[in-house]
């Protein structure tokens, strides 16, 4: 029964976010102070995760596939599309839950139990629409971007460490990266990314703001927001892979 | 003016207000007492409805807040100014931010305009030269202060305060308490101040209202609160051995 009512509240905290601002400039202000935050400063960790992400990718394929009969470009296609399809999307989604995802429940959770919340909503400001819409606009903005990094640094993780293993060459690994591309795969991920980024923001939203009591709730409320948005996070990447793949 | 009646309230099944009606006079300083848990900021919360009654009127010069759609709510929310406990300041945002911050949602003012009308609700509650120290920079008194300049930046006309005085040093609680009391009579706002500080009562107190467990225990002003025979608030006020001993010191007086 429990579960119904937080999905319940969950629904409605999110009419209450989506409702007209009250100022859209201090909202703009809001907005690109989050993307620096949530998106710009996870930069350095999604790239460090991505490249060797990227040459774990490649070494576990190069060792399994040392066949003389498998062609050794599928290594580097291997590679880029276990990158796009899940790594870049779905685990890069899973790492930004915890980052993220306990960021912006700590931060409105300790806004909740310090009375800022309530001061917000006295001054006649809509609480939840202007801590939480920035929030959710800032992830689901800059996920695409991190997602396409993370591509990006995932294949030169691959293409550092390929040529390490001494079974394929740089240029086996590229023509690999370049055989076989379905554009499709990009827009299916990019898809995913937005359907995550939009749950690694509110949902932990949702934990933050129902905080009731001290620092001790914070800290729970943070732990419940990175599981529940991780599980989350796999329960619609298995919706969305078998809508989008059939 | 605010006027509540017969308002109730409880959580999951045990009455914290039970039946309280009074009134809350314009351009005076209202105080709200009692023990710790008594329900004192269940009742201001309730007022200004970030708590919702069961039964019961709540008037704010005749409009009743608990009917009110959204909408008319957050324009009467502007018209209210609040000092919560700990200052509730915006930890992400400076001083002169934090006071600012209600000009820049809901008013037109250019930005010198909002800067001087800044400097003006800082001056007025004795802050020089803080303006970019951060909540976490300055000291609880200061943090009140900035909650009282805040409170007052958009010329409310309902001022609430949750236990001003907690703790502050005894003189920064006198400074905090005249400050409020200046503040309601020049600005003839309606103050309503939660507190178990008995020298607020003493210094500020012009109408008091005593609430214990839940239900109106006494209504009265400070002087009244000396030589009352009500049972319960005289364990209340003359709590302290020092008030026991200035009462009888007074009642001597008086006999002689």
């Amino acid at each position: 029964m429990r579960i119904f009512n937080e999905i319940g509240s969950y629904f409605l905290l999110m009419f209450r976010v989506f409702s007209k601002p009250e100022k859209g400039r201090i909202y703009w202000r809001q907005l690109l102070l989050e993307i620096e935050k949530l998106g710009i400063q996870s930069i350095g960790i999604v790239a460090i995760i991505s490249v060797f992400m990227g040459g774990i990718i490649t070494l576990q394929l190069t060792y399994n596939m040392s066949n003389p009969l498998m062609p050794t470009y599928l290594i580097g296609l291997g590679n880029r599309d276990t990158l796009i399809l899940e790594f870049s999307c779905t685990v890069l989604s899973l790492m930004l839950a915890g980052k993220v995802g306990s960021n912006i429940a700590s931060e409105i959770g300790s806004m909740q139990v310090t009375e800022q919340i309530d001061s917000l909503e006295l001054m006649g400001v809509n609480s939840a629409s202007f801590l939480i819409l920035p929030k959710i606009i800032a992830v689901v903005f800059i996920s695409p971007i991190l997602f396409v990094l993370s591509v990006f640094c995932g294949i030169i993780g691959g293409l550092i460490a390929g040529p390490i293993s001494g079974i394929v060459t740089v240029a086996q690994y590229m023509d690999g990266i370049k055989t076989m591309f379905v554009p499709f795969y990009v827009g299916f991920s990019i898809i995913k990314t937005l359907v995550f980024g939009f749950l690694i923001a509110s949902v932990p939203a949702y934990w933050g703001y129902n905080v009731q009591g001290g620092a001790l709730e914070v800290g729970h409320a943070s732990t419940r927001a990175v599981v529940n948005t991780s599980i989350l996070i796999l329960f619609f990447d298995l919706i969305l892979t078998q809508l989008l793949f059939k | 003016m605010i006027e509540i009646k017969n308002i109730r309230k409880s959580f999951e099944n045990r009455e914290i207000l039970k039946d309280i009606s009074t009134v809350f006079e314009k351009g005076k300083t209202n105080l709200i007492i009692g023990q710790s848990g008594s329900g004192k900021t269940v009742l201001l919360k309730s007022i200004v409805r970030l708590l919702e009654v069961e039964e019961g009127e709540i008037l704010f010069d005749g409009r009743d807040i608990r009917k009110m759609s959204f909408s008319v709510l957050k324009k009467l929310r502007q018209e209210m100014g609040m000092v919560f406990q700990g200052g509730a300041l915006f930890d992400s945002m400076n001083v002169a931010e934090n006071v600012r911050f209600p000009m820049d949602m809901f008013t037109k003012m250019t930005n010198g305009e909002k800067n001087m009308h800044v400097d003006f609700c800082l001056d007025r509650v004795n802050i020089k030269g803080a303006h970019h120290l951060f909540p976490s920079e300055i000291s609880g008194g200061m943090r009140k202060r900035v909650a009282i300049a805040r409170a007052i930046a958009l010329n409310p006309k309902y001022l609430f305060c949750d236990e001003p005085n907690s703790g502050l040093d005894p003189v920064t609680s006198i400074l905090i308490d005249n400050l409020i009391k200046e503040i309601t009579v020049e600005f003839d706002i309606t103050t309503l101040i939660n507190t178990h500080d008995m020298n607020s009562v003493m210094e500020i107190g012009d109408n008091i209202l005593f609430i214990s467990e839940g239900e109106k225990g006494w209504e009265g002003n400070s002087t009244q609160v000396l030589f009352t025979r009500n049972k319960k608030l005289n364990e209340f006020v003359f709590a302290s051995p020092l008030s026991k001993r200035i009462r009888e010191l007074k009642q001597r007086e008086d006999d002689e």
